[in-house]
């Protein structure tokens, strides 16, 4: 499986980790472009259901990086989005996929190099997992 | 509302292994409100079916849909065109629910996704407690508004037992003695004198205690 | 006099009673009954047999009063909500009395939570306030609860029981006197190591005529050593230990406690016969039975009156 490159996708608050994102990539702090990165206007704004579709449809890992707790425009939404990746991690240890797929981060606007190094720490524990179990299953179901 | 919460996974897979298509079924209605079985708890328990299953190698096709209320037999009937595509109806309502959709649909086997709780009201975001017994013949007011029925763990009448402990009932001190509620709203309502009376043993057949209930509406009958 | 009960005998004479307190075997042996029972021979107006206490599942209450009855002891017939219907426990009540049962108490039950089935259903068909008044009209109108005509009906001294330190504590008073309006005869209180509480709680109940209507037994237990002193205090709902006596418990030594438990309880006793409207006390010395003899006539309530 050495040459299994992971797909990462990231839910990033544009309040802090979409901007520490493009931080990151002007100052060229490097982090893998195995990281889709998607903007949402809180990870409040994150649903259960969006963490379990990314997984069912390919996602290998997923990240949901938001403001500090205490730092968050809608005063909480990164908390409920913390409870939520909770309550996945469980539910996809559940079924077997593995809770650790799925992982909150905090940080704040400036903090390119923080975003760089989430990304890539969580990229190579993915990559050290292997694939998501699903699609190996699919195309056996396909099969 | 009726509170429910979503059944085990293990138990769920193991109503779908034999099946390779099923109709994952919600309600709008109180299944909805305390998050077990609306549209969308549909949508993840779907995904988590689907990738449990594929993970082992197998595919179960599950179809989404919800209807506005499962314990009504017009909206039920909003499937029967569609229903024979399906091995079984998983259905994310409340027994109610669960039982209409078995009733109408004969030889289509039903499997409840959700266990049923508790007549209750939420207390605060994330949190459901059990309010009505639904006993047929409300105390409410003479109880100041606290039913000693759904809230008292030895439903008493003529309470509190002797465990009530600052405020707390003895069976956990996470649970309020209903009957240092009722006394603090009687209190409050000036209204203690209704303490002393007696409340005589209960004619428990207006619970279900009387067999099945049903109600009759000869004004609405059709 | 309205029943055969000796409880009631000696209590209508005006004398000061002692009740003691038997639970019955996890098990067949009626030995084991006879055993603890034995001890309270000649030394008790009336021994409460309990019923399931704490939720786990004994000897019925009913059986092992009729082989304390066998001894000459007159059993106190303990009957909980908890278990049974208002069938099951009339016609318990029919059959108890058959047998020659005269007293019982009638009480809520302790929460299935606590025992060893707590799986169970929860009955509690009736509270303990409706058995009361079931009772009472068993007895006084000769009807079941359902209205229908009982031939020979049964006639039992009726008690209930009360807890003086339970909460909300301005309903104490209140619910006694609920109990006593459904028909108690006499009532036995919850142990009590408070006495300041316990005589503001007497003086409202004598203020309220309620001593006039009922007899009221004040509870006792002896505390065997520091230890069953900071349990009760702190583990057992609706109890209260002041400080002092915790203090004076833990502080005797090891060897020492329990004699200072029994003299606490003595002292107790005779400031209980000092309480307005006190009619007696109920010696709860749970698994200690071999010891009430000592407790009861160290504090001056032995012989007990022939009546």
């Amino acid at each position: 499986m050495s040459d299994f490159e992971p797909i990462i996708v990231a839910f990033a608050c544009e309040y802090c980790a979409y901007t520490a994102a493009d931080m990151a990539g002007s100052l060229g702090m490097s982090y893998p472009p195995n990281v889709k990165i998607i903007r949402v206007p809180c990870t409040g704004k994150v649903d259960t259901l969006h963490l379990m579709r990314a997984l069912q449809k390919g996602a290998d890992g997923v990240l949901v990086a938001g403001c500090y707790l205490g730092d968050c425009h809608y005063k909480n939404g990164n908390l409920r989005a913390q409870q939520r990746v909770g309550y996945v991690s469980r539910l996809l240890e559940e079924i077997g996929v593995g809770g650790e797929r799925v992982m909150m981060t905090f940080m704040s606007a400036g903090q390119g190099n923080v975003f760089a190094q989430v990304a890539n720490e969580f990229t190579e524990k993915i990559r050290n997992l292997g694939p998501n179990p699903v699609k190996l299953g699919a195309g056996k179901a396909a099969a | 509302m009726i509170t429910a919460v979503r059944k085990p996974l293990e138990e769920i897979m193991g109503f779908a292994a034999p099946y390779s298509r099923v109709l994952l079924l919600g309600c709008n209605e109180c299944v909805t409100v305390c998050y077990a079985g609306g549209r969308k708890e549909v949508g993840i328990l779907a995904s988590a079916l689907s990738m449990a299953f594929l993970k082992e190698g197998k595919k179960l096709d599950i179809v989404e849909q919800t209807l506005e209320r499962q314990c009504d037999p017009e909206y039920v009937e909003e499937i029967a065109q569609t229903i024979d595509q399906y091995d079984a109806v998983f259905s994310m309502a409340c027994g109610c629910g669960v039982q209409t959709v078995a009733g109408r649909y004969k030889d289509k086997p039903v499997f409840p996704m959700v266990n049923t709780m508790f007549m209750g009201a939420s207390e605060r975001q994330g949190v459901w407690a059990e309010r009505c017994a639904g006993c047929g013949e409300c105390v409410l007011g003479r109880t100041g508004g606290i039913c000693p029925v759904a809230r008292c763990s030895k439903r008493i009448f003529n309470g509190p037992c002797g465990g009530s402990t600052k405020g707390k009932c003895e069976i956990d001190p996470g649970v309020d003695c209903a009957w240092q509620l009722i006394w603090d709203r009687l209190k409050a309502l000036g209204r203690t004198d209704l303490y002393s009376e007696i409340m005589p043993a209960k004619d428990w057949r207006s619970a279900k205690d009387g067999g099945p209930r049903r109600i009759v509406r000869e004004d609405l009958l059709s | 006099m309205k029943t055969t009960s000796n409880l009631e005998k000696v209590l209508a004479a005006g004398h000061f009673a002692a009740t003691g307190e038997v639970g019955p075997p996890r098990g067949t042996d009626a030995e084991a009954v006879r055993k603890k029972a034995g001890h309270l021979v000649g030394k008790v107006d009336a021994v409460n047999i309990t019923d399931n206490q704490t939720a786990m599942v004994r000897m019925s209450s009913w059986a092992a009063s009729l082989i304390v009855k066998q001894m000459g002891l007159e059993p106190n017939y303990q009957m909980v909500c908890r278990d049974r219907n208002r069938l099951a426990m009339q016609s318990d009540i029919l059959g108890a009395y058959a047998l020659g049962l005269n007293t019982m108490l009638c009480l809520s039950g302790d929460h299935p939570r606590f025992g060893d089935h707590p799986m169970a259903a929860n009955v509690h068909d009736i509270d303990s306030i409706q058995l009361v008044a079931m009772v009472r009209q068993m007895c006084d109108a000769g009807l079941f609860q359902g209205g229908a005509e009982i031939s020979n009906p049964p006639k039992m001294f009726i008690g209930a029981a009360a807890n003086p330190f339970g909460d909300p504590q301005e309903l104490r008073v209140l619910r006694l006197a609920k109990k006593i309006a459904a028909g108690a005869d006499f009532v036995q209180t919850q142990c009590i190591y408070d006495m300041k509480r316990f005589k503001e709680y007497m003086h409202q109940a004598h203020d309220m005529g309620l001593t006039e209507k009922c007899y009221i037994l004040a509870g006792v237990t002896p505390l065997k050593s520091g230890g069953m002193a900071k349990y009760m205090a702190n583990k057992v709902p609706g109890m209260t230990v002041p400080d002092e006596i915790v203090k004076r418990i833990a502080g005797a030594p090891k060897e020492a406690q329990a004699e200072e438990g029994i003299k606490l309880c003595i002292e107790q006793i005779a400031e209980m016969k000092e309480i307005p409207g006190v009619a007696g006390i109920h010696l709860m010395a749970i698994e200690w039975e071999h010891r009430a003899p000592e407790i009861l006539e160290r504090a001056g309530l032995l012989p007990r009156p022939q009546v």
